[in-house]
């Protein structure tokens, strides 16, 4: 038989996916809602407690995961926490929402917000990694137009 | 724990990181003719077929048929499984459970990925919630390089406790003729190479690459007429957890102390250092080489750059972890947990070649994805 994989052609295609835009529209539901609308209305940060363990969650969200009980006690976090962990991220990778190369260096970070068991994820404003340290103590800059989103925090800084 | 089943046949390209020569239905053929041939099989034998891969990657949604030429599955039943990183883990599961069951005699379960055909970061960073974490979650590093900078602080670890598993793997892999990097490294390499997400270098990190891997599990009643050391199953275990990575308790790693523990006890494993004969463990960065052995029960907490710094995981230490070069060297993401239940069964079969460990008797294998899911399962020469 004929082996078709032997050069008989010496072009290999790509075909590429095209320019195209598909939106996708993601549903808050009413626990993301009051956590966003917070940020935006208030500069609160709001986690949910589970009744039953106690669980103090940031995000809030409906269910306590290990409980699968409803929550409703809603807490009010502040505004400042420790830094839980980070990473300095150095490495221009396509941001999947924009389609182009986020830029660096960005600082990640995972924050206790003061009262809460849970982290938040958000960016520092510090990228030199000799001037973070994991426990440090950080505060939330507010942007002053805002808009419901996550990014209504600009950041959080050192205190 | 129904049917006895084993591990009979093992099949895997020759991974690089683009194979523009094939599409990937043609990828998957490769690997899936290899495992046939290593059992001396053919397809007939096959009775049902389990596949997987991250759908993200090449925005191919309906893989399980999309793939049908390639799996060898027409007119077969077969069904996609997609877990993220631990998506190997989890065929290796579900086809045992597919024997394990009692319906099926002989099932294949079959892994791919063709990374060059995205950005593998972005194509990740889609595993993050998208209100709220996406968009400070680093990519696949992010969380990895967070737990490593934690782990550092918390238990004075370096970044050369980190390079030394990074050497460890891409000098293994030098002596596996599938591994994607073949190349001798130094701890010296790793320290000078580009940082990507600190304190995670390039040759801290897993390569993205294009291959594929399939597994034949077979029945007690098939198994012993098709493989002379048939890789038996004594346990399989799975943890997930939370869907926000700030949710994750980083000091204690629950999914993976969970998982093992399960497996440990259910294979009657006291203490794994002396009890297993090899592991091949998902360690998609050199820095979860070092925090994880200590969540793998290997020692105390905060101990495991002690036991690295003494060569203990390598190839002539009390455990060899990763013969094949592991994740570091390999990436298919879809198909890496699946090869390595593969390669630990090879181990258990002795057709491992020249990363053959002498003597394998028990031999494990673990896979690891997403919001730190964690998978492990038991392989032995000997019937549970």
């Amino acid at each position: 038989m004929k082996d078709t994989r032997a050069a008989e052609h010496n072009e290999l295609l790509d075909i590429t996916s095209g320019e195209a835009e598909h939106v996708y529209y993601w549903h808050c539901g009413h626990y993301m809602s009051r956590f966003l609308l917070g940020l935006r209305d208030k500069k609160t940060i709001l986690g949910v407690k589970c009744s039953s363990c106690g669980r103090v969650y940031v995000p809030p969200r409906e269910v306590c995961g290990r409980c699968y009980k409803t929550m409703d006690r809603w807490v009010d976090l502040g505004t400042e926490g420790s830094i839980y962990a980070f990473t300095v991220v150095k490495l221009p990778y396509i941001d999947p929402s924009t389609g182009k190369p986020i830029k660096v260096p960005r600082t990640d970070i995972y924050v206790k917000l003061d009262g809460a068991d849970t982290c938040l994820m958000h960016w520092l404003d510090e990228s030199d990694e000799k001037k973070i340290t994991v426990g440090a103590r950080v505060r939330a800059v507010f942007k002053e137009s805002r808009r419901g989103t996550i990014h209504d925090i600009e950041c959080f800084t050192q205190i | 724990m129904g049917t006895r089943t084993a591990v009979v046949g093992v099949g895997q390209t020759n991974h690089t990181s683009k194979r523009k020569d094939v599409n990937g239905q043609e990828l998957i053929n490769e690997a899936v003719k290899r495992a046939l041939e290593d059992a001396s099989l053919s397809l007939k034998d096959i009775d049902a077929i389990v596949i997987g891969n991250m759908d993200h990657f090449e925005a191919i949604n309906v893989v399980d048929g999309w793939s049908v030429d390639g799996s060898g599955a027409f007119m077969k039943p077969i069904m996609k499984v997609t877990t993220g990183g631990s998506t190997g883990g989890t065929l290796g599961s579900c086809g045992y459970y597919h024997v394990a069951s009692g319906l099926f005699d002989v099932v294949m379960a079959i892994g791919w990925e063709k990374n060059s055909e995205s950005d593998t970061q972005a194509a990740i960073s889609t595993c993050s919630d998208p209100i709220l974490e996406r968009d400070f979650f680093g990519g696949a590093i992010g969380p990895n390089a967070a737990e490593y900078a934690m782990y550092m602080k918390q238990f004075g670890a370096t970044q050369e406790d980190a390079a030394l598993v990074a050497v460890r793997e891409h000098n293994n892999a030098v002596k596996n003729p599938y591994a994607h990097l073949r190349k001798l490294i130094t701890v010296e390499d790793v320290m000078k190479s580009p940082m990507l997400c600190w304190p995670i270098k390039l040759l801290d990190s897993c390569p993205r690459s294009d291959g594929a891997c399939a597994v034949i599990y077979a029945s007690e009643r098939k198994a012993p007429k098709i493989a002379a050391r048939p890789a038996w199953v004594h346990a399989t275990a799975v943890s997930h957890d939370y869907v926000y990575f700030g949710d994750y308790d980083w000091e204690k790693m629950p999914t993976c102390q969970a998982t093992v523990d399960r497996v440990y006890q259910r294979a009657g494993i006291t203490n794994p250092l002396r009890d297993v004969d090899v592991m091949e463990l998902y360690l998609p960065f050199s820095t979860c080489g070092v925090v994880w052995m200590d969540f793998m029960r290997f020692c105390d907490l905060g101990e495991a750059p002690k036991l690295i710094r003494k060569g203990v995981f390598n190839m002539n230490g009390e455990l060899p972890i990763n013969p094949s070069g592991g994740v570091m060297s390999t990436n298919p993401i879809g198909a890496t947990g699946l090869i390595r239940i593969g390669e630990a069964a090879l181990q258990i079969m002795g057709k491992a070649g020249e990363r053959q460990v002498s003597d394998v008797r028990t031999a494990m294998a673990t896979a690891f994805g997403s919001c730190y899911w964690f998978e492990a399962t038991v392989l032995r020469s000997t019937k549970p």
